[in-house]
């Protein structure tokens, strides 16, 4: 088990890392998701002790390891750069941390080949990586990186630097090639969609904070708060103000609709609501759903959806519809929302009440 | 403003070329309309950034032509050819002002003070800078200077095409929203020809009206985004277009059948006797699971719930294919039957789309 006890980092007087405890299991895959300068790299270098925490511990196996040298752990790391030894061959970039560790040829051969059939890498062995693909000097790395049955492997954005296609069929066979390993991950990215195809757990992080840890669903379906929900949605999750009166939602634009359920043992007053991009859609989903009109700024096409930029009212929202749709720019379109997809959150950004989908999803 | 044409094209990096394996493009025969919005997509090394070096004028291609309004330009060097580009990475003069920056080309064409007063102000605007234009570019962030690189690149009316080479690259990811937004609406806007190379496809799809697919030094596609999602022209297209791609599936095809294995499959349409490699192809949009068991018998595998919805991998005869499965829709697990909506498969020979002879539309 690796613990971060109380752990943060200040650097010339600014804080990285505010006070952060943490728990990792023993083969777990943990994805922390959050925007660029959130904190990613900073926690990453603390897990591995190549930084020294202002303050806290970090125990690997109950044991403080705070401040023990990189080297005298068991540790991995793959950077979204890929760093291979360009005038070895593949097979020796992999056994290349076998070799510093002394291990026997027959034991080294073993483990490369071992590793390489994991990443598809078996017939490339004798070449050097730059007569590979980007995606095939990434699996090397990462296959140097599991040869040495480290406890830890921090990956940070490995697959940033890959064309998408190879970053879809990689993504897939991450979470198999890592069951297995018994290690502790942890995997840093900035895209939702990425924590969710790797599962296991997310952490959401934000200006230096994790604002949740749990399994990746859970943190993606029942956030604690607005931050945590806009992290977790790509396009960010839409808000808009609105009213609860009784046991009618009442929209800025005086849209409103019946809710039931725990809706009506919440206190009367305002609101701030929150929806995701695909629950606005073309379609009333249920008699509940609301018609909100919307002017569109422009669409996008990303192959099998459409993404719709929209302004309703003062708000800027973005909808994420099924299909390929060519609609012209600046026109009035109405979009459906069901409630059951809308989280109310108070004025402090705290959730007040989950969707009421997520609470049977 | 030009159209242009690219006829008979080929290159090969090798001083004496012999079969085709030796090209880098093979032979390219395509038509860029005046004011035309595209984008040349494919995975590293299919030959895009050669096509593109080779309409600038850094390249000059092995055999064929290159046709600007009908002008012969294949000799002629860059600075003859009139583009304005756009590197993945910023090209900024750091000690310049962002008003500088942008007014650099205009000034070296010796345009009036008034105009590029005025041009300079009107590109802001429209980049989301003109709060900014006396400032310095040192110190800005990698964002707002792409930013300008893109506005320089946009600043003169009278070029003959504009050319993007991976421009949003530095961009982080909430930040390209923005930003491949902005690009559509300049396009709008100044109706320039550009062409717009990238190998993402969200943003190939989201920025050109008409997308040149490309793979191995070829042309596969030039269409719609509509018809690279709905009728792909080769696999390629099938499978680069879409997350997860289409299925592929090796199959006998006779008539309004096809049959895999000890298995047949309905088509939407009748085909005539095909003699090469036959395959079929469906998106995981148009894969369901059913309770009829004349369906397809398969596998599930591995689910992923990607929130919105949830990909499920299933195993059938040997092969892997994936369905698309609506958040909240149950689960299956174990053995499943599934089919493919049938108007929806395409038939492929050697790679390349069939047109059915009967039914259906092509």
């Amino acid at each position: 088990m690796l613990e971060l006890r109380d752990v943060s980092m200040k650097v010339r007087g600014r804080t990285h890392i505010y006070n952060t405890d943490l728990k990792l299991e023993p083969g777990t895959m943990n994805v922390l998701l959050g925007p660029t300068l959130a904190g990613k790299t900073t926690l990453m270098r603390l897990m591995a002790g190549l930084d020294k925490p202002t303050t806290g511990q970090v125990l690997a196996h109950g044991k403080d390891v705070t401040g023990m040298r990189v080297q005298d752990r068991k540790v991995a790391m793959v950077y979204q750069q890929f760093i291979n030894y360009p005038s070895m061959t593949v097979f020796d970039n992999i056994a290349s941390p076998l070799k510093l560790m002394g291990k026997s040829k027959a034991e080294i051969d073993a483990a490369v080949r071992k590793s390489a059939e994991m990443l598809r890498l078996t017939e490339m062995l004798d070449r050097k990586p730059l007569e590979l693909s980007g995606g095939q000097q990434q699996r090397c790395a990462l296959a140097r990186a599991l040869v040495k049955e480290s406890d830890l492997v921090l990956l940070d954005e490995p697959l940033a630097n890959l064309d998408y296609k190879l970053r879809e069929e990689l993504r897939a066979e991450i979470p198999r090639i890592f069951r297995d390993s018994g290690a502790i991950f942890v995997y840093a990215t900035t895209e939702p969609e990425e924590a969710l195809l790797l599962g296991g757990n997310t952490a959401t992080l934000f200006e230096g904070r994790i604002t949740q840890f749990g399994p990746a669903t859970d943190v993606y379906r029942h956030p604690k708060d607005a931050t945590t929900a806009r992290v977790y949605s790509d396009p960010p999750m839409n808000f808009t103000p609105c009213r609860k009166e009784g046991g009618q939602l009442i929209m800025a634009d005086g849209t409103s609709a019946p809710v039931g359920g725990a809706f009506a043992d919440l206190a009367d007053g305002d609101y701030r609501a929150g929806f995701r991009p695909n629950h606005l859609n073309l379609n009333a989903e249920s008699d509940q759903s609301m018609a909100l009109t919307c002017t569109l700024g422009i669409a996008e096409i990303t192959g099998s959806e459409t993404f719709l930029h929209l302004h309703h009212g003062d708000d800027k929202w973005v909808a994420l519809v099924h299909g390929v749709h060519d609609f012209e720019a600046g026109s009035d379109i109405t979009l459906w929302l069901d409630p059951k997809h809308i989280y109310l959150f108070d004025a402090d950004g705290q959730l007040a009440l989950p969707a009421a989908y997520a609470a049977a999803a | 403003m030009a159209r242009i044409e690219l006829k008979d094209l080929a290159h090969s990096y090798l001083p004496k070329p012999g079969g085709e394996d030796d090209f880098a493009l093979k032979t390219i025969d395509l038509d860029w309309d005046d004011g035309g919005a595209y984008a040349l997509l494919g995975a590293s090394g299919c030959g895009k950034s050669t096509l593109l070096n080779i309409i600038s004028g850094l390249l000059e291609p092995t055999r064929g032509q290159i046709l600007f309004d009908g002008a012969d330009m294949t000799h002629a060097p860059t600075t003859a050819r009139n583009i304005a580009q756009v590197f993945q990475f910023p090209v900024v003069y750091d000690t310049m002002t962002v008003r500088d920056n942008l007014a650099f080309p205009l000034r070296n064409r010796g345009m009036q003070a008034s105009y590029i007063k005025e041009r300079v102000q009107q590109i802001a605007e429209m980049i989301g800078m003109d709060s900014q234009l006396s400032r310095k570019a040192r110190g800005l962030t990698a964002d707002e200077k792409q930013k300008i690189s893109l506005g320089r690149g946009m600043v003169r009316e009278d070029v003959n095409a504009i050319l993007f080479d991976e421009p949003l690259t530095v961009i982080d990811p909430h930040m390209k929203w923005e930003l491949r937004t902005q690009l559509k609406q300049l396009h709008r806007e100044f109706g320039h020809t550009m062409i717009y190379v990238t190998h993402d496809q969200t943003e190939a799809l989201t920025f050109a009206d008409k997308v040149v697919v490309m793979h191995d030094g070829r042309v596969v596609q030039l269409g719609t985004p509509e018809e690279l999602f709905e009728k792909p022209a080769h696999t390629f297209v099938g499978y680069f277009i879409g997350s997860p791609g289409m299925n592929l599936l090796d199959a006998k095809i006779d008539g309004s059948t096809a049959t895999i294995g000890s298995h047949q499959v309905p088509l939407g349409a009748g085909y005539a006797a095909l003699s090469g490699h036959t395959q079929i192809g469906i998106r995981p949009e148009f894969v369901t699971f059913t309770d009829d068991t004349n369906g397809l018998p398969v596998q599930v595998t591995q689910v992923e719930d990607v929130g919105r919805h949830r990909i499920v991998r299933v195993g059938f005869e040997g092969n892997t294919l994936c369905a698309v499965l609506p958040e909240g829709a149950p689960l299956p697990e174990g053995t499943q039957n599934i089919t493919f909506m049938p108007d929806q498969i395409g038939v492929f020979e050697n790679d390349w789309r069939v047109t059915p002879s009967t039914g259906g539309a092509s």
